[in-house]
């Protein structure tokens, strides 16, 4: 954790006004706080990643390759040649300011390389400078600049201050997708070995391990024991999950920080408790994976190569156990990649079958070819069709507002699923306003592998947009409970609502779900999953027990 | 001052001095003929190249921006146009995009009020400016081919009808306007510059993004637009003359006929620079936009399978690798194995990387 972090009323004197050098000009300031700790050698070297070394971002000397800057320019064009995307953004931006004000960093640090298009500009000028006539004839005129060690560090600290969450996107007159140029700018710093630590030693040990967290296997299904008997303890059922199981119908992959990190691991209960349900009605075979036991994918925010690297576990699990389709949880950059990428990476997948809904015989035809379903739209069909015995009253203490991910937002469109499976568990759902949710929703702050600690002044003031909305909505409703289906949302939002909202907690969907979920065979449920007495149910309890003192 | 800006104005103002030098010691040929071809040869190659050097660059990955709720289960409403699944539904996202401005249209201004609350209104103004901008410019283009055609055709006939529907005249003997009939496109296309530039100068955020490439444009068709209006309105050149330029132009025929104006000559070297300079510039986000692949794509990814050009096989950990490196732990633990150990293995684990940022996010 960072130390200093100042108080709230500082940190809200937000200038937006930029400062009166050129941004040319105004030279790199590495801030503590604002970036995330250098990537450990071990971890690049432990996957083959390029120039693997100590090296700290605060000094003078990064260590680089001697021929760094043909690294980046032979980089550069290669992915110019890759990718159509990145060239055409390099070329067409008319600088109109719309993306300005909307990246949640910009809003709340202030920081002009912070806007969208500034931050593009960063590549940009090094492109005009390197691959156009006009930037060579023109030079600094027409906005180019040769690159340098300088520039270079503008590069790292900026991008490394971008969550990729494409707000910029939806509001581009040309749909310039800032997140698309952090990606490649970040892959040029990954070829000099210039990646964050919070970044790199997961995917070092996602390589190993199959999960983020380093979780060997036995461990990993230690954890999930360890639910099982905190399950029995609050319902009086016994669940009894299957791991690495050969031809099951379902697998089963979510991010591990739902094992590991509260409040995550009480969505990871609910889904145990939801499996156990429809295992007991309906004969649901489904499985977890020790090898597949990571959803999330920091591969993303390294490479598109080790991306594919990472992501390619859960098809060759799929395979290798034989199931007919994959069920995956509530996350979201891991959703980003299964939507937009691994069918095109990892597939064909000719091995499994087009996903059905054991339960309620629904075919999922938009997962058909990826045969990959998102757990809201596997619930929400369930509730829809009258499969689940829910009780929302258990959930009536909470006021619930739900906050969109960046990735299943603009990198899916799953909107109105999970927000049916909300209203449908609990009865208080406010919606935040308009500007802050669904396609236009602000990020939590800390995505893209920015969810480490000693940033945590970027990650509050990136979040700030954020935690802002979810203070109107607990000022004029009482919201106490904010949902959401992202396991760096669960991660990320409780310190910033502790921050900023100290009254609201975080949580995810399906852990509202199995509150809600009537077992059979179970006991009152006078407790939550997080072992707290719900509020209705003691009452009644006590008022009980009272009457059985009187009597 | 800001440099960008002077820059491109006095860049605009040499132009300017030149066309007029030009056609002072007789370079009409050059400047009427020679010069707007060599514009219009390299507006038209370098408007290919340059649409055909991004098309050869591949597409691996379908990337559309997802701006609405996903086609998925049928009783959930789907966003055809923000989310679209089919290339109609992209060709109507891409006509909405290309013809209104959709995405400006949605455009907001965040501000901080009362201290501590963030406020995001519509902010309509860019939207409009850029709309006003645009069409103003395209009616004025065609209008413009009543210059270049014979007989004109009936939808310039049409264009220049509805362009002067509103009329304003200011008949005094020593000044006049308003005849002939005043084309509102003009006059537009004028304001709308005018205020894009001003708000590249009076909006800090936009100021401070602006470079010299922003406002080199700006001037240059403001430029173009205030001689076209002065040509017309105030010192009424002889239209018949330039028709024949014009004509000799388009049936490369050229010739330079007595009797046109230097300003004629000053907005057709205006004209060709604009023409030249486009490829090579921003204002290529004409056909840019129309590649954009978080806007000309299907999002039904998940459905139909994407092909990667450059697909290529990577090195992965595979389940062999893992099983033999947790085998008996797995055992131990009770989680099925492919191979049990046929004899005592004598490799034992070295406990490298069990600090792990694990252990920093249990702190939280």
């Amino acid at each position: 954790m960072a130390e200093e972090i100042p108080k709230p009323e500082e940190l809200i004197q937000i200038k937006h006004r930029p400062p009166k050098t050129d941004w040319m000009k105004t030279p790199i300031n590495i801030r503590k706080g604002m970036y995330c700790y250098a990537s450990n050698p071990k971890s690049v070297a432990y996957v083959g990643l390029p120039n693997a070394r100590e090296w700290n971002p605060m000094e003078d000397d990064w260590k680089l390759p001697e021929n760094w800057q043909e690294i980046i320019h032979e980089g550069f064009k290669e992915r110019l040649e890759r990718f159509r995307s990145f060239k055409v953004f390099m070329d067409i931006c008319v600088r109109c300011g719309a993306c300005a004000d909307k990246c949640h960093y910009f809003i709340g640090t202030g920081d002009p390389k912070n806007m969208p298009v500034l931050r593009a500009e960063l590549l940009r000028s090094v492109y005009r400078n390197d691959f156009t006539k006009a930037g060579k004839i023109l030079g600094k005129l027409n906005g180019a600049r040769p690159m340098s060690i300088d520039v270079l560090k503008e590069w790292w600290y900026y991008l490394f201050q971008c969550s990729e969450c494409r707000r910029c996107s939806v509001f581009c007159p040309y749909g310039i997708d800032t997140a698309e140029i952090t990606i490649m700018g970040r892959e040029l710093l990954n070829l000099l070995g210039l990646n964050i630590d919070w970044i790199a030693t997961p995917v070092a040990n996602c390589y190993r391990t199959g999960n983020h967290l380093g979780i060997q296997p036995h461990a990993f299904k230690d954890m999930l024991d360890f639910f099982v008997d905190d399950i029995e303890d609050i319902t009086g059922i016994k669940v009894e999950p299957q791991y690495n199981k050969k031809g099951a119908d379902i697998l089963f992959v979510t991010p591990s920080g739902d094992v590991f990190a509260d409040p995550g691991t009480y969505t990871c209960m609910g889904y145990m408790i939801l499996f156990h349900y429809l295992q007991e009605k309906y004969g649901l075979d489904i499985t977890w994976s020790t090898y597949a036991s990571e959803g999330g994918n920091f591969g993303f925010f390294t490479s598109h190569e080790t991306m594919k690297r990472l992501n390619a576990k859960m098809y060759a699990e799929a395979k290798r156990l034989g199931v007919k389709w994959i069920l995956g949880g509530e996350c979201g950059h891991m959703w980003r990649v299964i939507n937009q990428y691994m069918d095109t990476m990892n597939g064909p997948t000719d091995f499994m079958e087009e996903p059905v809904s054991p339960i309620t015989g629904t075919k999922f035809e938009n997962a058909k070819s990826t045969k990959m379903v998102h757990i809201t739209e596997f619930t929400a069909d369930l509730i829809k069709h009258g499969k689940l015995d829910l009780d929302p009253s258990r959930n009536d203490h909470l006021k619930v507002t739900y906050h969109d991910s960046c990735n299943t937002s603009r990198g899916m469109g799953i909107f109105d699923e999970p927000r049916y499976v909300i209203q449908n568990v609990c009865n208080h759902f406010y919606e935040m306003p308009a500007n802050t949710i669904r396609e236009n929703t602000f990020c939590c702050g800390s995505g893209a592998g920015l969810n480490a600690g000693e940033d945590m002044e970027l990650r509050l003031t990136g979040g700030l947009p954020r935690a802002n909305a979810v203070k109107y909505v607990h000022d004029k409703h009482g919201v106490n409970m904010l949902a959401c289906i992202c396991a760096i949302d669960r991660a990320a939002l409780p310190a910033l609502m502790e921050y900023w909202v100290p009254e609201v907690d975080v949580t995810g969907i399906h852990e509202m779900v199995a509150n809600a979920l009537n077992l059979p065979g179970q006991n009152e449920r006078t407790t939550d999953l997080r072992g707290e007495d719900i509020p209705g149910m003691q009452a009644e309890t006590q008022v009980e027990s009272e009457e059985e003192a009187n009597e | 001052m800001n440099a960008r800006y002077m820059f491109s104005l006095i860049a605009v103002i040499v132009l300017l001095l030149l066309a007029w030098a030009g056609t002072a010691v007789g370079l009409q040929v050059v400047f009427g003929i020679i010069l707007p071809y060599l514009a219009i040869v390299i507006f038209i190659a370098g408007f290919i190249y340059k649409v055909l050097n991004w098309s050869r660059s591949a597409v691996p990955f379908r990337i559309p921006t997802t701006a609405g709720q996903q086609k998925s289960l049928p009783w959930i409403k789907h966003a055809q146009i923000d989310c679209p699944t089919n290339k109609l539904q992209v060709i109507v996202r891409m006509a909405l995009e290309i013809l209104t401005f959709r995405s400006l249209f949605r455009n907001t201004r965040m501000s901080l009020k009362e201290v501590s609350k963030l406020s995001y209104q519509l902010e309509i103004f860019l939207w409009v400016g850029a709309l006003a901008f645009h069409y103003a410019f395209l009616t004025v283009v065609i209008r413009h081919l009543r210059f270049f055609t014979e007989p004109v055709p009936f939808f310039v006939q049409l264009v220049e009808n509805i362009d002067s529907f509103f009329r304003f005249e200011f008949l005094h003997p020593v000044f006049q306007f308003g005849l002939p009939g005043v084309f509102l496109s003009g006059v537009v296309l004028l304001l709308a510059v005018a205020y894009l530039f001003l708000r590249r100068i009076f909006t800090p955020q936009v100021r401070y993004i602006s470079l010299a490439s922003d406002y080199f444009p700006l001037f240059l068709i403001f430029g173009i637009a205030l001689t076209g209006i002065l040509m017309r309105y105030v010192t009424k050149i002889d239209v018949t003359a330039v028709k024949e330029l014009t004509m000799g132009l388009v049936t490369f025929q050229p010739t330079i006929p007595a009797g046109v104006g230097t300003i004629f000559y000053i907005h057709v070297f205006f004209v060709s620079i604009l023409l030249a300079y486009f490829p090579f510039s921003k204002l290529m986000h004409l056909g840019g936009i129309f590649l954009s692949p978080t806007r000309n794509l299907t999002t039904d990814t998940r459905a139909r399978r994407h092909i990667n050009p450059w697909n290529y096989p990577v090195p992965v950990h595979t389940y062999e690798e893992y099983e033999d490196e947790f085998r008996e732990k797995m055992i131990e633990a009770g989680i099925p194995v492919e191979k049990m150990p046929a004899a005592k293995p004598v490799r034992e684990e070295p406990p490298e990387e069990d600090e792990k940022p694990a252990q920093e996010e249990e702190k939280e």
